[in-house]
């Protein structure tokens, strides 16, 4: 899922909005309504919990004609194929895993490192054309992957960056630091610059006030940021599929997207492999939540 | 030593000219107050002082040096700010504490300062607290505290007081005017209370609109206000002012009413002025040769004072009178005027005449 430009922007002041209020108070849901919801709601989860099923079925109930929902024989073993390979070595599966895990990780950490304070010079400073140079920064993200891809590949390959990780990390950071800024604005924003004044007069250098007094206040924010941009580089697809070709470099996306196709497809394999994936997307999703609610400002500055 | 001298301060932020030529000596020592309504510049002078603020002209010195490119870290100020800026993280201790940190005190010194701050603020209850959870006053204390403990060139203090109710507003005044004798530091004062300048202050400058009004002792700003601006937000109630013209020996009011031409008052004749009258000048009580006639126009007891309105053709005259004073709306009465005191300021120009035949 990449995190589209709107979101980004949206965020920051929704963070104070209390939670909607619902309508008729929780209980007084009509039947209708009740209905409906149930109806979307397998709707939407039928394909994870087939996908749940299916990692955990065996070969030929996967296969079985009519499907099986209920009665079929549990079983483990595509969860250890992703993990192991077939001569007991580690499987190509798990090696993407890894790769994903470090390609998201250290993007997501340069996209915060080098975004949270640019974010912090816009909100503080007087910037000559500010507007222009925010808009420009954002302007970066209006193009999909897919339309700038080949430039970037034929780049890369000038600078030997093609099946490389540290080529997917700096695109990735690339594409991050433009959001992590938008969306750090906002955060700092609603921080009074008066903690820095005061502490300047304390006594404080400007980087010491800002890291000592503003940057504690900014971690909820920094968590949502940061959560955010590693789902993106996490379930990044287009640039990962064109830029890397071997299993030693290849993200998840890519080679869980390579098990499908060819003679025979291991479904159970997908199915397990994509229960893997989606995990940590699940629990980051979770954390997000948390955070977003998590409000800034305990501060005692009268407005 | 702590002289603070700002030469010809101006700052704009877009369309808004928020310092237009702000000129304040500060001697060492004193107790200056910087009063004028709000948006007239206040905050922006003090930040302007401390080094917060990107000046597009003028010059700050500190101690006779030019610290006009100074860091505010480098100023060696200690500044309440109007909002309190307190840090939310930090426990009410680690507040008042933090100048002291942040210039490498040992923890035996800081905890003996803290304590002494404290306790002269009254606020020892609440060191391990959080600033959410102080009310306002309490939060200003710790302001003050915060300042207060360590011994800089100079303290700016913004609005340090406003939020406090009256009991606590009245004894906080003193102590502070204590707190500054005991000390003999340097004080800048910001607010918009002229009770608190007229009581506090060794020196008031006065600011409109971005411009050094007058610059005196609070006896001088009430008693000599350079123009009728200064005249009419200095002193409560407010200064009376009344159209008129001089006409020989007589001074003829826009709304036909004459009055004895003061010697002082050398302004040529025809020429458009206010006379300026305060309510203390005034009475409606005493017989004297000057007074004006007009009707009761409401009554505003006040406790210890009334203050009767009285109508002089199209304009109220504001009159101080004895509590036990009556009478009904419509009344015809006489006020007496204290001539020797009053202001006369030219029309136009707004500034004072007063001074010149006096
Ligand atoms: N950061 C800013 N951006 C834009 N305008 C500002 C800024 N700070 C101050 N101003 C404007 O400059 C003028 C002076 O503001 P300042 O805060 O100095 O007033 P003040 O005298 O302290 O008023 P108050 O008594 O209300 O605190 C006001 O018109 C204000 O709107
Ligand atoms: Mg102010």
């Amino acid at each position: 899922m990449a995190v589209s430009v709107d979101e980004a922007v949206s965020t920051g002041p929704a963070r104070d909005n209390p939670p909607p209020a619902r309508r008729l108070g929780g209980r007084g849901r009509s039947a209708l309504e009740v209905a409906l919801l149930t109806v979307l709601a397998v709707v939407m989860l039928f394909p994870v919990l087939w996908m749940i099923e299916t990692s955990i079925k065996e070969n030929r109930d996967v296969y079985a004609i009519p499907a099986k929902f209920f009665d079929f024989t549990v079983t483990l073993e595509h969860y250890r194929d992703v993990f192991v390979a077939p001569d007991g070595g580690r499987s190509a599966l798990s090696v993407s895993f890894l790769n994903s895990v470090v390609v998201a990780g250290v993007s997501t950490v340069l996209a915060t490192v080098l975004g949270v304070p640019a974010a912090w010079a816009y909100s503080r400073f007087a910037v000559k054309a500010k507007k222009d140079q925010l808009f420009f920064i954002l302007s970066t993200r209006f193009m999909p992957p897919v339309v700038v891809v080949i430039p970037i590949f034929l780049m890369y390959r000038q600078v030997g960056l093609i099946d490389n990780k540290l080529g997917l990390i700096l695109i990735y950071a690339a594409f991050n630091v433009p959001f992590t800024i938008w969306m750090m604005k906002g955060f700092v924003d609603e921080v009074p610059a008066e903690y820095e004044d005061a502490a300047m007069l304390d006594g404080y250098t400007r980087l010491q006030a800002f890291w000592k007094f503003t940057l504690p206040l900014l971690v909820p924010g920094i968590a949502a940021t940061a959560v955010f941009a590693l789902i993106f580089s996490w379930n990044e697809f287009v640039f990962a599929t064109f830029l890397t070709s071997s299993d030693s470099v290849r993200t998840a996306p890519p080679a869980i997207a390579g098990l499908i196709g060819g003679t025979t497809t291991d479904w159970g394999l997908v199915a397990a492999a994509s229960v893997v994936f989606a995990l940590p997307v699940l629990v980051f999703a979770y954390l997000v939540r948390r955070h977003l609610i998590a409000g800034v400002t305990l501060g005692a500055v009268r407005r | 030593m702590g002289t603070v001298a700002a030469h010809g301060l101006r700052k704009s932020f877009g369309k808004v000219q928020a310092l237009d030529g702000v000129t304040l000596d500060v001697p060492d020592g004193s107790f200056f107050v910087v009063l004028g309504p709000s948006g007239a510049g206040k905050t922006t002078t003090l930040r302007a002082i401390a080094g917060l603020e990107k000046l597009d002209a003028g010059s700050v010195r500190l101690d006779g040096r030019d610290a006009t490119a100074d860091a505010p870290a480098a100023r060696d100020l200690a500044m309440v700010f109007q909002n309190y800026a307190l840090y939310p993280r930090h426990t009410v201790y680690e507040n008042i504490a933090s100048p002291l940190r942040a210039r490498r005190c040992s923890a035996s010194e800081i905890a003996t300062a803290v304590e002494q701050m404290s306790s002269l603020l009254h606020i020892e209850r609440l060191l391990q607290r959080r600033p959410a959870q102080l009310s306002g006053g309490e939060m200003q204390r710790v302001a003050l505290a915060r300042a207060l403990v360590r011994r800089p060139r100079a303290f700016l203090m913004d609005e340090p007081l406003t939020n406090l109710d009256l009991k606590l507003r009245v004894e906080m005044r003193t102590e502070l005017t204590r707190i500054h004798r005991s000390l003999g530091a340097t004080f800048v004062y910001v607010t918009n209370d002229q009770v608190e300048a007229l009581s506090m202050a060794n020196q008031v400058a006065i600011l409109k609109e971005g411009t050094v009004q007058q610059v005196g002792t609070p006896t001088e700003v009430y008693e000599r206000p350079a123009n009728k601006w200064v005249a009419g937000f200095v002193g409560s109630p407010p200064i009376s002012l009344l159209a008129c013209h001089a006409e020989g020996d007589r001074l003829v009011g826009a709304d036909g009413w004459t009055l004895p031409r003061p010697r002082w008052a050398t302004a040529e004749d025809g020429r458009a002025l206010l006379l300026g009258l305060r309510a203390e000048d005034l009475s409606v009580e005493q017989r004297g040769d000057a007074s004006l006639s007009g009707e009761l126009y409401g009554l505003e007891p006040l406790g210890d004072r009334t203050v009767v309105d009285v109508r002089v053709g199209r304009e109220i005259l504001k009159v101080k009178a004895r509590p036990t004073v009556t009478g009904t709306p419509g009344e015809r009465l006489r006020v007496t005027v204290d001539l020797d005191r009053a202001h006369l300021f030219d029309a136009d120009t707004g500034l004072s005449l007063s001074e010149v035949g006096r």
